[in-house]
């Protein structure tokens, strides 16, 4: 039953094309035009490459912290009880729905040199991490609730009557159902936290090959008239979320597959 | 015993992480009492940043939202082909930097880009003003509304649509009193979210506004506008109302989250 | 055909196609001029403007203004921000104007010809700590070991090509070689911790407690110590003269009014503005006024003109090529061994 005759496509495309693919298309093409010599430099120039590794292992570093505080945290909402759970509940989209200005100048005042609690990292690595893990935080929690609150504890029930002891069956049960959800929520958060601009900017100095991210570099690139160095730039960061999204629709048809 | 544990870990991470910049939020801004905070957020220049997030809100809202039904509808109900690539773009603003995002609309619309001599051949100003503006918005929150609705379509089936099609119901009416209920708290859900981007973009806004102070500076650029200019104060003041409107959204998004079942 | 969906479509289209409407400005009755300038006149100019408008050349004219870091700016004017005048940090922005088109290449011999197109001079100094713990008061001072220099990143910010090219030059006029001034420089950019974009955030990042020393825009520290923030500064012996730009466009569309406005920077009025901020003024006889303010005599101050450096022309190019220039391999050496 298909009711939708060409217009309602013809709108969906032109929109979807002036809104996303257009823009899309002028930085592949930008990224071409110093022909494939001059993109392989401005992709391999130094400052590029620092800049993509410190992205990348910052990224991964959070994300995988996610996966283990993430899912503590989903594990505390589902099955604990204790005053004041729905308000924490709640909070847990503030990162979502703070801006990330906002969220990098606080960052700034909490853990920088004026820090009420004396904690001093603003311009490090580390500062990158914190407000990276402010940013990712709904993620994995928010992928692995439901999937617990679904959980059959039967299941669990079973394993302890049968001498399992809390790790085992956690590890053997419990675990690999969230697993999905997990890799799922992971995967959102590395995504995130590769394309951070905002809170990133103000905390971390942006000293080039020490405390640069991708995101920084290209807008200065794109500050400095460099275009082909932020269009090169730009396009590997496409490629890597463009993946990252062929990974998390893998991960959810097999998430179905398995609940199927 | 472990379920406390895990509890202080858990909550004590998320003290850390959340409720220490939240509350440097406020602290900074009520610093010198409400008044200087009222003043700094009253100004002509701060009224007008608010006047334009919420201006180009209130029109990439509402187009993203009859994009994202439609879209829903279409990929559920109507397969064609090159809906793989559909799916991927739609979805591609959650995963791309909004410097990235401004930068391509600088090289759409500048001067010396693909449509730039023809916008300053008529005259029309895009970059530096407010349509690349809403453009930007429109991108980075475009998936929103579409991807709460393309499983509760999913879900639904269209067993009701069909029942009601056979009655002699038209396509409007099927839409109105079937189809149309059976998603609307996703739809509302999707708002929300979408609402919460736009209100909060920066990045890909900072790259094409060109900081005309009182014209082109949205709420986040007025905060670090106000910030970059010793004026802390008026930089925390604005981003308490950010942060108010944060967390109305908030509320608002736990009120109307899917509950079990729907999902 | 589904019903539905059309007006659905209309409507989406119809929104579309208000946005031109919504967001035509409303023509103002007399000129309204954009001035497109580096970081950190903002406050000059926010007592300057007034003045203007209120001199009979100035009657009715109202302004839109945009700051930012020289290189950000410059760009976004070539990118298409409508601009009428620009103030950028140095002549080099300028000339990247003049080869996009939108400033003539015979922008300096305007009204402004006896200065030279420049409008506002400063020195390069050292901000420090008050009282000077670190007793830092000559460029080798920057070079030793636990020191922590910050300054802006030179490939957006032109307050940070100054520095470079001061400190560069100081060196050179107390006898260094080509290669030992470089070697220096890397050293410096060693100890430097933080690269903010522009000359503006440099100083809010010294401000928020970061660093021993920020080198600066004279005029910065004095306008910042002026509004109370707990900073002192000094002028090191041998120190660059900065002398920053202003033109008119050529597509402007008020001409006559863009033009009374920049004759108007000239003026003891204006001048005397910019000297209240901790601008040196270009006109002598503005300037003597304020000779207490801009000590001269105990220092050696250099133009980037010098027969060491050799203007911008040369200068631009053999430093601040992001691909190959000077800079760009010290950054690359400084980062790579610690990084």
């Amino acid at each position: 039953m298909s009711p939708f005759g060409g217009l309602t496509l013809g709108f969906v495309v032109t929109y979807l094309s002036l809104i996303v693919a257009l823009p899309l298309a002028a930085l592949i093409w930008q990224s071409t035009k110093s022909g494939a010599t001059g993109f392989w430099q401005s992709l391999t120039s130094p400052e590029a490459v620092a800049a993509l590794k410190l992205t990348l292992a910052t990224s991964l570093a959070v994300a995988l912290i996610n996966a283990v505080t993430g899912t503590v945290i989903a594990w505390v909402l589902v099955r604990d009880e204790f005053p004041g759970k729905g308000v924490v509940n709640a909070l847990i989209d503030l990162p979502f729905a703070l801006p990330t200005i906002v969220a990098g100048l606080t960052m700034l005042a909490l853990y920088g040199p004026r820090s009420p609690v004396g904690i001093d990292v603003a311009y490090t690595r580390t500062a990158i991490v914190l407000a990276l893990l402010f940013v990712t935080l709904p993620f994995v929690v928010r992928t692995v609730q439901p999937v617990l609150q679904e959980l059959d504890r039967e299941l669990e029930e079973a394993a302890e009557s049968l001498g399992a002891s809390n790790w085992q069956t956690f590890s053997r049960v419990v675990f690999p159902n969230l697993l999905p959800g997990i890799l799922s929520g992971v995967a959102l958060a590395f995504a995130k936290a590769v394309g951070e601009f905002g809170s990133v900017v103000i905390i971390t100095g942006n000293i080039p090959f020490k405390t640069e991210v991708s995101s920084v570099y290209i807008f200065g690139q794109i500050e400095s008239g460099n275009t082909s160095g932020a269009a090169a730039a730009s396009v590997v960061l496409l490629a890597i979320s463009f993946g990252i999204l062929l990974l998390i629709g893998a991960l959810r048809r097999w998430t179905t597959r398995h609940h199927a | 015993m472990r379920k406390l544990a895990l509890r202080t870990v858990a909550l004590g991470y998320l003290a850390l992480i959340l409720l220490g910049p939240l509350s440097v939020v406020f602290w900074r801004a009520f610093d010198k009492g409400v008044g200087p905070a009222w003043t700094a957020v009253t100004t002509p220049d701060a009224v007008h940043a608010f006047k334009l997030t919420l201006e180009i809100t209130a029109i990439a809202v509402p187009a993203n939202t009859i994009f994202g039904v439609l879209c829903a509808l279409l990929i559920v109900r109507r397969p064609f082909p090159g809906k793989g690539v559909l799916n991927a773009l739609v979805d591609l603003p959650l995963a791309l930097s909004p410097v990235v995002v401004g930068f391509a609309l600088f090289l759409l619309y500048g001067r010396t880009g693909w449509f730039g001599s023809w916008l300053s051949r008529h005259g029309i100003q895009v970059l530096f003003a407010m349509p690349s503006m809403i453009l930007a918005t429109a991108f980075v929150s475009i998936p929103f509304v579409v991807r709460e609705v393309v499983p509760v379509l999913r879900e639904i089936g269209t067993d009701q649509e069909q029942a009601a099609e056979t009655l002699g119901a038209s396509q409007w009416q099927v839409f109105r009193r079937v189809t149309f209920p059976a998603i609307r708290w996703a739809v509302a859900y999707g708002v929300v979210l979408t609402t919460a981007r736009s209100l909060g973009e920066y990045g890909a806004v900072s790259v094409v506004s060109g900081r005309l102070a009182g014209q082109t500076e949205t709420a986040t650029l007025y905060v670090s506008d106000r910030y970059e200019n010793f004026d802390i104060v008026g930089a925390y003041a604005a981003s308490v109302v950010l942060a108010l409107m944060a967390i109305v959204v908030l509320v608002t998004m736990n009120l109307l989250r899917p509950k079990e079942g729907v999902h | 055909m589904p019903r539905f969906t059309r007006p659905l479509t209309l409507l989406a289209t119809a929104l579309f196609v208000a946005i031109p409407t919504i967001t035509a400005s409303a023509a103002g009755k007399g000129a309204n001029l954009t001035l497109v300038a580096y970081s950190t006149p903002q406050a000059s100019y926010a007592q300057i403007i007034p003045a203007f408008e209120a001199t009979p050349a100035g009657s009715g004219v109202t302004f839109s203004t945009s700051y930012g870091a020289s290189g950000t700016q410059t760009s976004a004017v070539i990118a298409g921000l409508k601009a009428d005048v620009v103030n950028l940090s140095l002549q080099p922005d300028m000339t990247r104007l003049v080869n996009a088109g939108i400033v003539s290449g015979s922008w300096s011999s305007h009204a402004q010809s006896k200065y030279g197109g420049m409008v506002t001079n400063s020195i390069v100094v050292f901000v420090v700590r008050p009282g000077n713990p670190k007793h830092i008061k000559t460029w080798n001072d920057l070079l030793k070991k636990g020191v922590d220099v910050i300054t802006p990143n030179p490939f957006t910010s032109g307050g940070a090509r100054w520095n470079v090219m001061a400190a560069y030059g100081a060196w050179r006029k107390a006898g260094a070689t080509k290669n030992q001034a470089i070697a220096k420089l890397t050293k410096l950019f060693r100890n430097v911790s933080v690269q903010d974009t522009s000359a503006r955030n440099a100083l809010q990042t010294f401000l928020s407690g970061k660093g021993d020393v920020l080198l600066s825009y004279e005029n910065e520290a004095y306008a910042a110590k002026k509004l109370g923030q707990p900073i002192a500064y000094l002028s090191p012996k041998n120190t660059i003269l900065i002398q920053n730009p202003v033109a008119v466009t050529t597509h402007t569309a008020y001409p006559a009014q863009a033009s009374a406005f920049v004759k108007f920077l000239y003026t003891p009025a204006a001048q005397t503005l910019f000297a209240k901020n901790g601008y040196r003024p270009v006109m002598p006889s503005v300037f003597k006024k304020f000779a207490s303010v801009f000590p001269v005599k105990k220092l050696n101050i250099f133009k980037i003109t010098d027969r060491l450096l050799g203007g911008w022309k040369k200068v631009q190019p053999q430093f601040f090529n992001p691909k190959n220039g000077i800079m760009a391999k010290i950054e690359a050496q400084v980062g790579g061994v610690t990084g």
